[in-house]
């Protein structure tokens, strides 16, 4: 069965795929979203934490971030919906020579993109982040213009506003192939019909690689996954989401990180010493231990709080480490917006606009040069990796 | 103030009060009883309000009475802790909670380490009801090494709470003794068994990966890797959304229980009881017991569910019983004050013009349990040797739950590699005390040539057997020949009372013709387990007949009591020589004349709170469905918080299936929600080991 033509399908309702079905709804196109499971969100999505920076140490991601926090910050203006926006900044104290410098050196660059973001000294950062243990606290970076964001009330709402301008959403409906001509996307198939648009855009998260290779490409996105937790609520007193970047004396922890959102609850965080590979996503009983010992030796109050859920989210990460957005090498009509190595939800809309962008006019909503460096086509396997992830 | 506690009980001992501790609530002294929950100590004050929600500021109190949702939240010690956890201490600093909690601002440096304790084992029981209890003692007869586990202080589960005779049969359950005596008896042999490890007050917390399941024993986060998993954490209490039903003084009768039963104090001074299963019928009864008044039962089918001997008892004692009622909506300020209810249709729609009001301070809902589960679905999902037993398999009565965990206990050996057997005959009688009520065929009529007898009003199937066994000259048979069969009088009879005593339904009287020379009086005994100061000798009392129809008066003779006679008292009675086969009870309450509701309407129920912890309505959630057509528990949690609080949407997920359904959804097309640890919230002490000497934790 050949259901009607759409102006753009979108494989995956998550991170990525909401903020483009929104945008290009908003703009009149008629929309149809495609995903596996049985709602919007229930993927990656709802697995992040929630924090949102243009502070990190690539241009292009700096790009991406800051486009992201436009939407983000403007979105309750813009529609009325109130995400959980809580512009409380980014603060990643330093308790080293070496964690200092890393952060020092990146500030020339973050401030050319003109980051609001600057070196903060020990009473700084303690009046930043309440109740901070000083022991050895050395200073550390404060950008008062980042913030959080609840993941879920965020894709609830780009879901909302999608189907409000027409979009079409359909659930537990996995994508089986694509429908090619010549050496181009056309549309997609599912056990339940074929679907024909001129422009496919991949948003499929941790199962993007299949989605790619169904047009013959080979662009690996394999997932890892971090764990993460929350509190019960308690008053407001922690502002900033914090990072702090020392590893942790038990050895399994490379950093940690961790917010209170604006529903109170403290929701944290951290990057385990050995990844873990692939979609387990089975909370493990080492994480909290591991995780209540970091929160509490850095803010000791933090004995007072109690643990109300823990879980476990995909890192669909790309060799490289930075995200995969932009036009399909040698394949027409597919678009890219994948490999977000565990930030799409940060960078979600930011890709939103770019991808929304080259269906409309041909082009990327930044500079294409610094767009350039998320290029699908690019050396997947060469560069280093970003100083701050 | 008022000290709402009990004073004396029919059943339970009372300790008398002498030594009592001193703590304020928000800056007002009282007093406590050394080591009782913060929340009975508030409830004996007469204190029903704990504190209010942060989202609305809607009153928040008493629910769960059971650690599983957080309405009870208050301020102690500097932090927010349940009151139904949490015993008060001399001195004690409690303050309701309005809104969030502050963190105490408490920066003291302190050096942590993670804490993990890992425990290996052969079978992890968690539980430790009557499932748990009797499977750890089938495992560790057989030699197995076992961990059993229960969130509670001491063993028995909700055994402890059970004061009346348990059906079933004599020989394999216990029947006729009380649920409370069964559980000590349960304990005693778990205790006994060297290969058996009991951790009370460490609830299990979650299943993790590779079949490992978090415990946190004693306040300490504790792994333990069983080859086995045993589930047999009971069952939880389904609720019912109607407006007014998150007030405090709406909960469960299971709460009740343990506020009334375990704690001892008076939350209550007027009842009305919704449903009428086992559960609504046994607390109803239990209230009685306590002193306090139950106004009414209501039930929505056109019979009770429960079984009729529950039924009869308290009809008798004067509670109304209204079938095809449903409640409308709560209705007070702070507190229960009013109740409308209506007659349904067929259809079980209340009908306009029928509603009636009931002016309580209590309304508690028996409409049903539900098992509970998450861990047997995580372990099933994981690929463990998972396994339930008990409420937790499916709900039953205790008596079915104990035969549950024997069987399970077999079936765990068996795979663990150890040939036992498990009997056939085992089989067919846990089937059998797990069977629903069965048909009521009437009892058999009492015999007409005795000078003494027994009046056995027992007319329904139900799995019993006790009076067979007690009978000292036999007489007393099933012809049916199984223990659901109706019990029949086939023999002479001495009088010697010991079926009136033992019978768990208090369906049999004893009637003595020989009492008085001139055959125009005769002596009856009743069983009589209701509170001293009612029924003194000389006293006349008002007698009622097998359903609670008025009979006539009687004058008591004598109240005995005695440990022969297991431990129940019975109630003498002189009576006109035609009522001696009527008389099955004595009326100790006036039945209240129904209520017209004046000026109050059906209304609806779209302002009915679902989820407690976050504060959604029906409306909300019912819009929310209808506008985007999902199919997902998930979507609505995602969208609307429902289930994202402290209980984890213990009592939401069941009330928004029934809204789908209300939809006109197949709850079976719905995708239920994921589980994830923690099934209830742990402080994050529990995670933690002071590495130095610091101040600690």
């Amino acid at each position: 069965m050949t259901h009607p033509e759409f102006d753009a399908i979108v494989i995956g309702a998550g991170s990525v795929g909401n903020p483009t079905a929104c945008f290009l709804a908003w703009e009149g196109l008629r929309v149809l979203v495609l995903d596996e499971l049985p709602s919007s969100g229930q993927g990656q999505n709802k697995a992040a934490i929630g924090g949102v920076r243009a502070t990190h140490s690539d241009p292009a991601k700096i790009r991406l971030g800051q486009q992201s926090l436009e939407v983000f910050a403007g979105w309750k203006s813009a529609t009325g919906i109130d995400i959980g926006w809580k512009k409380g900044g980014y603060c990643f104290p330093a308790f080293d020579e070496h964690v200092e410098s890393t952060l020092q050196k990146l500030l020339p660059i973050q401030k050319s993109f003109h980051l609001n973001i600057d070196w903060v000294g020990v009473e700084g950062i303690r009046r930043v982040v309440t109740g901070i243990n000083p022991e050895g606290l050395r200073g550390g970076t404060y950008s008062p213009d980042d913030g959080q964001v609840s993941p879920l009330r965020a894709s609830e709402s780009f879901t909302n506003e999608a189907v409000r301008h027409h979009a079409e959403y359909r659930y537990r409906e996995p994508v089986t192939s694509l429908l090619m001509e010549d050496h181009a996307v056309i549309g997609v198939k599912t056990d339940r019909g074929e679907y024909r648009a001129p422009v496919v855009i991949n948003a499929a998260g941790a199962h993007a690689t299949r989605i790619c290779q169904m047009a013959g490409l080979d662009i690996p996105v394999r997932p890892e996954s971090h764990e993460a937790g929350i509190s019960a609520p308690v008053q407001e007193f922690l502002a900033p989401l914090v990072v702090d970047l020392r590893p942790g004396p038990e050895g399994k922890t490379i950093n940690f990180y961790f917010g209170q959102d604006s529903d109170g609850q403290v929701i944290f965080c951290y990057t385990p010493a050995t990844p873990f590979s692939g979609e387990n996503r089975t909370s493990t009983f080492e994480f909290m231990p591991i995780a209540a010992a970091r929160l509490v030796n850095l803010i000791p109050r933090l004995r007072n709080l109690t643990i109300r859920r823990v879980w476990r989210g995909l890192y669909p990460m790309t060799p490289d480490g930075a995200p995969v957005v932009g036009k399909a090498p040698n394949v027409e009509g597919l678009l890219l917006g994948i490999g977000m190595c565990g930030q799409g939800f940060m960078l979600g809309p930011g890709v939103g606009k770019n991808l929304a962008s080259l269906v409309l006019h041909g082009t990327p909503a930044m500079d294409p040069e610094v767009f350039d460096q998320l290029s699908p086509a690019r050396d997947l396997y060469g560069g280093g990796k970003e100083s701050l992830r | 103030m008022s000290v709402d506690r009990l004073t004396r009980h029919p059943i339970l001992e009372v300790p008398v009060l002498r030594e009592m501790v001193e703590f304020t609530f928000d800056g007002t002294p009282l007093s406590a009883r050394p080591g009782e929950m913060i929340s009975s100590a508030l409830l004996a004050n007469g204190i029903h309000v704990f504190g209010r929600h942060a989202r609305d500021g809607a009153p928040q109190g008493i629910f769960c009475a059971n650690g599983q949702c957080a309405q009870c939240l208050v301020t102690a010690g500097g932090r927010a802790v349940k009151a139904c956890l949490t015993p008060v201490h001399a001195g004690m600093r409690v303050r309701s909670l309005a809104g969030y909690p502050k963190l105490e601002p408490d920066d003291e440096p302190v050096h942590v380490t993670p804490q993990v304790e890992q425990v290996e084992t052969s079978v992890l029981v968690v539980g430790g009801g009557p499932a748990g209890l009797s499977a750890a003692v089938e495992l560790a007869t057989h030699g197995t090494k076992v961990v059993l586990c229960d969130d509670k202080p001491t063993l028995g589960g909700k055994l402890d709470l059970q004061t009346h005779n348990f059906f079933g049969s004599v020989e394999d359950c216990y029947a006729g003794r009380r649920g409370m005596e069964i559980g000590r008896l349960l304990e005693e042999q778990v205790r006994a068994h060297p290969s058996i490890d009991v951790w009370t007050n460490s609830p299990a917390v979650g299943v993790f990966q590779d079949g490992v399941v978090g415990v946190v024993k004693q306040g300490r986060f504790t792994v333990v890797k069983p080859q086995a998993l045993l589930v047999a954490t009971g069952a939880r209490e389904k609720m019912l959304a109607f407006p007014g039903a998150d007030l405090p003084g709406v909960y469960g009768g299971g709460a009740f229980q343990t506020l009334v039963n375990r704690d001892q104090v008076k939350p209550a001074r007027r009842l009305l009881i919704v449903g009428g299963g086992n559960v609504g019928l046994i607390v109803a009864y239990q209230a009685l017991q306590a002193g306090i008044d139950v106004v009414a039962l209501v039930e929505i089918m056109p019979q009770v569910g429960g079984y009729k001997v529950h039924r009869d008892k308290i009809v008798r004692l004067g509670v109304p019983v209204y079938t095809s009622y449903t409640v409308l909506r709560a209705e007070g300020a702070d507190r229960v004050e009013r109740v409308i209810a209506a007659r349904v249709d067929d259809r079980f729609r209340p009908i306009e013009g029928t509603e009636v009001a009931f002016a309580v301070d209590t309304v508690l809902i028996a409409v049903g349990l539900s098992p509970v589960n998450e861990l047997f679905e995580e372990g099933q999902r994981l690929g463990m040797r998972v396994y339930s037993a008990g409420d937790a398999h499916e709900i039953a009565e205790a008596s079915a739950a104990m035969f549950s965990g024997k069987i399970v206990a077999r079936t765990i050996l068996r795979d663990l590699g150890l040939s036992v057997e498990i009997p056939d005959a085992w089989r067919a009688l846990g089937a059998l005390l797990a069977s629903h009520p069965g048909p009521v065929r009437g009892a058999y009529p009492p015999p007409s040539d005795l000078p003494v007898y027994p009046v056995i009003r027992c007319a329904q199937e139900i799995p019993c057997n006790p009076c067979t066994v007690v009978c000292p000259r036999d007489s007393i048979k099933i012809p049916e020949g199984n223990i659901l069969g109706r019990p029949k009088l086939v023999g002479d009879c001495t009088g010697c009372l010991l079926c009136v005593a033992i019978c768990p339904g208090l369906a049999i009287t004893m009637v003595d013709r020989r009492y008085d020379r001139t055959g125009e009086r005769v002596k009856v005994t009743v069983p009589w387990e209701m509170p001293e100061g009612f029924g003194a000798p000389g006293q006349l009392v008002p007698t009622t007949g097998a359903e609670g129809e008025p009979v006539g008066t009687a004058k008591v003779i004598r109240i005995l009591s005695g440990k022969s006679l297991n431990h129940r008292r019975m109630m003498v009675l002189e009576v006109p020589r035609s009522d001696a086969d009527l008389v099955a009870g004595v009326r100790i309450r006036e039945t209240e004349p129904l209520t017209r509701a004046e000026g109050a309407s059906l209304g609806t129920d779209a302002e009915a709170v679902i989820c407690r912890c976050e504060r959604v309505t029906k409306e909300t959630i019912a819009a929310y469905i209808q506008r985007t057509g999902t199919r997902d528990l998930n979507a609505v949690k995602a969208a609307l918080r429902t289930g994202m609080g402290p209980c984890g949407g213990k009592t939401c997920n069941d009330l928004t299936l029934r809204i789908f359904r209300e939809l006109g959804v197949d709850p079976s097309a719905v995708t239920p929600p994921v589980h994830r640890p923690f099934t209830q919230e742990v402080p994050i002490t529990a995670f933690l080991t002071v590495a130095d000497d610091a101040s600690g934790v």
